[in-house]
């Protein structure tokens, strides 16, 4: 099984009708689904649903594409599975005939395998994929992989790794899910929060991996930011009654709006305050205020993408940076921080606070926070003190920020704050 | 990548079948939970429109009707990984148009919208 499992999908070998790629794409993650229920292990159904592809590819550029493709790759693997099925049963009634006793495999159910109408087997391999007894890495591998149909160099180049390195971790997750006995079900109810949890955090690392990464030059970076949406709506399809999913796919929508805006046209990060909003992606926008107000309406306690999400909505919805709603984004970071205390959420709560009740407020908060090497803090002083017209205290925290930050855009960014408040001219550096 | 897609049919006399609009509505819905289609919408006729022209140096505003043989009826955003995949939910859209709706005519556009990424 090693070799087949890390080899890359069908679609993805070189001479490939590129129709027959975009058809796997769509399907694969339902195909692999439903084959899981019926076999047992996900690593045989990946295969049982290759095997199809592969099917596909001899037969249909001679006999054409069938009218039904989606349909027909579906049922062609569910024979592949059945016939395996059938085989392993007959060996083992063999192996009872002549006395042995083997332990009692999973118990494949035939006759459900029909259908699937509520897409229950999908959100299975999903919460199967995003298993707490994989670790956080495996997961976002295995879920790329079974859920967004990435072949293995497609995840090893977005994470910056090699391919072997990417195949064996799928490998290793395939088969610690095998050995752990995870079933192919649904959490329990008791176990849903924290197995949901589970899932949604995989999504946001998968998006957040693509975000830092827009300045990149390998496009195959951002490109996850894309995949993590994908994979945020169709969670959303399915769970529509779970708050949180949809403030996470609110959060993201949200924040894919302002990639257009966020690098310049020679790569430098181009922060929010400065955006040209002209240039974030309002059909983005609409989707995630649309989906943060689901949230919003759904019952249950709001949690903390819907917050996240809330808060970047307050931008999204100015149609100038002075037409912020900073008292709005002040009480929501006061909300994330009492959910979930953190310094980074103490400093934006600063920032905020700073924005809304001027910059003595902000620098209050600041003042009682100790966060070691986190060139952001010094920054964010920086800009309250500047505003304050404390020029000499401004300049020292912006040229500390610059010292320490480890991000060579960024630390241009602080030099240039901290060139602009040299005494000169004017002492005041005011900036939106 | 992003994908507009507009479709024009010759306005037949009939109306949709219902069965037609039902699947339509269903394709919809999966395409919407796949999380591939972003935005859709049908249009009125261009009867409701107009057109605005420039040509030999001359702009003009003309009022619809216009005088095509087919009209812009609908359109759609997708968000896919490769024009084969917004041109396989487009094939599946407009094969519900030939198998239930005998007789008809249109054609459907694939067209990729810019992104950042066309930029680099």
């Amino acid at each position: 099984m090693a070799a087949t499992d890390s080899t890359d999908s069908p679609g993805s070998r070189g001479s490939v009708h590129p129709s027959v790629e975009a058809v796997w794409r769509i399907e694969s993650p339902r195909i692999i689904a439903t084959l899981t229920r019926m076999v047992g292990d996900v690593g045989l159904a990946e295969e049982l649903a290759q095997d199809a592809f592969v099917i596909a590819l001899e037969q249909w550029p001679d006999k054409g594409v069938p009218p039904n493709p989606g349909g027909w790759l579906m049922s062609t693997a569910k024979h592949r599975a059945i016939d395996l099925v059938r085989r392993r049963a007959t060996y083992e009634r063999k192996l009872q005939e002549l006395g042995h006793r083997l332990p009692a495999p999973h118990e494949p159910d035939l006759d459900e395998a029909l259908d699937d109408p509520i897409g229950d087997d999908l959100l299975q391999l999903i919460f199967m994929a995003c298993h707490p007894v994989l670790g956080r890495e495996a997961r976002v591998a295995l879920t790329l992989r079974l859920l967004c149909g990435l072949t293995t160099d497609e995840i090893a180049r977005a994470f910056l790794t090699s391919e072997p390195t990417v195949g064996q971790r799928v490998l290793r997750a395939k088969r610690t899910l095998a050995a752990k006995g995870v079933r192919f079900e649904m959490p329990a109810p008791a176990d849903l929060p924290a197995r949901l949890g589970s899932v949604l955090e995989v999504v946001y690392l998968v998006f957040n991996e693509g975000y830092a990464a827009t300045a990149g030059a390998d496009w195959a970076r951002p490109a996850l930011c894309d995949e993590a949406l994908r994979l945020g709506r169709v969670l959303a399809g399915l769970v529509p009654a779970e708050p949180e999913v949809h403030g996470l796919v609110a959060l993201m929508e949200l924040q894919a709006s302002r990639l257009p805006a966020r690098t310049s046209p020679s790569g430098e990060p181009v922060l929010l305050l400065d955006q040209d909003r002209a240039r974030w992606d309002h059909l983005l926008i609409r989707r995630g205020l649309e989906a943060l107000e689901r949230a919003e309406a759904l019952p249950g306690r709001i949690g903390s993408y819907t917050v996240q999400a809330a808060i970047a909505a307050c931008h999204a919805r100015a149609r100038t940076p002075e037409a912020t709603d900073w008292t709005a984004i002040a009480a929501y970071y006061e909300i994330l921080g009492r959910a979930a205390p953190s310094p980074v959420v103490e400093l934006n709560r600063a920032i905020a606070v700073g924005m809304a009740y001027g910059p003595e407020r902000g620098l209050e908060i600041l003042d009682g926070l100790a966060l070691d090497g986190y060139a952001q803090l010094p920054a964010a002083r920086g800009d309250l003190l500047a505003k304050l017209g404390r020029t000499a205290e401004a300049r020292a925290e912006f040229e500390r920020a610059a010292a320490m930050t480890r991000n060579d855009r960024e630390r241009a960014i602080f030099q240039r704050r901290a060139g602009e408040l040299r005494p000169a001219p004017r002492p005041s550096a005011e900036r939106p | 990548m992003r994908y507009l897609t507009v479709m024009r049919d010759s306005r037949p006399a009939t109306p949709p079948p219902p069965e037609l609009m039902a699947e339509i509505m269903k394709l919809g819905e999966d395409a919407a939970k796949a999380g591939v289609l972003l935005d859709q919408g049908g249009l009125a006729p261009s009867a409701l429109g107009a057109r605005i022209d420039v040509a030999d140096g001359s702009l003009s505003v003309t009022d619809g009707p216009f005088a095509e043989s087919k009209e812009m009826i609908s359109y759609a955003v997708y968000e896919v990984r490769s024009k084969e995949e917004a041109v396989e939910w487009c094939t599946r859209f407009m094969r519900l148009h030939q198998e239930l709706w005998p007789g008809w005519a249109g054609e459907c556009e694939v067209l990729q919208i810019f992104g950042p990424e066309d930029f680099q």
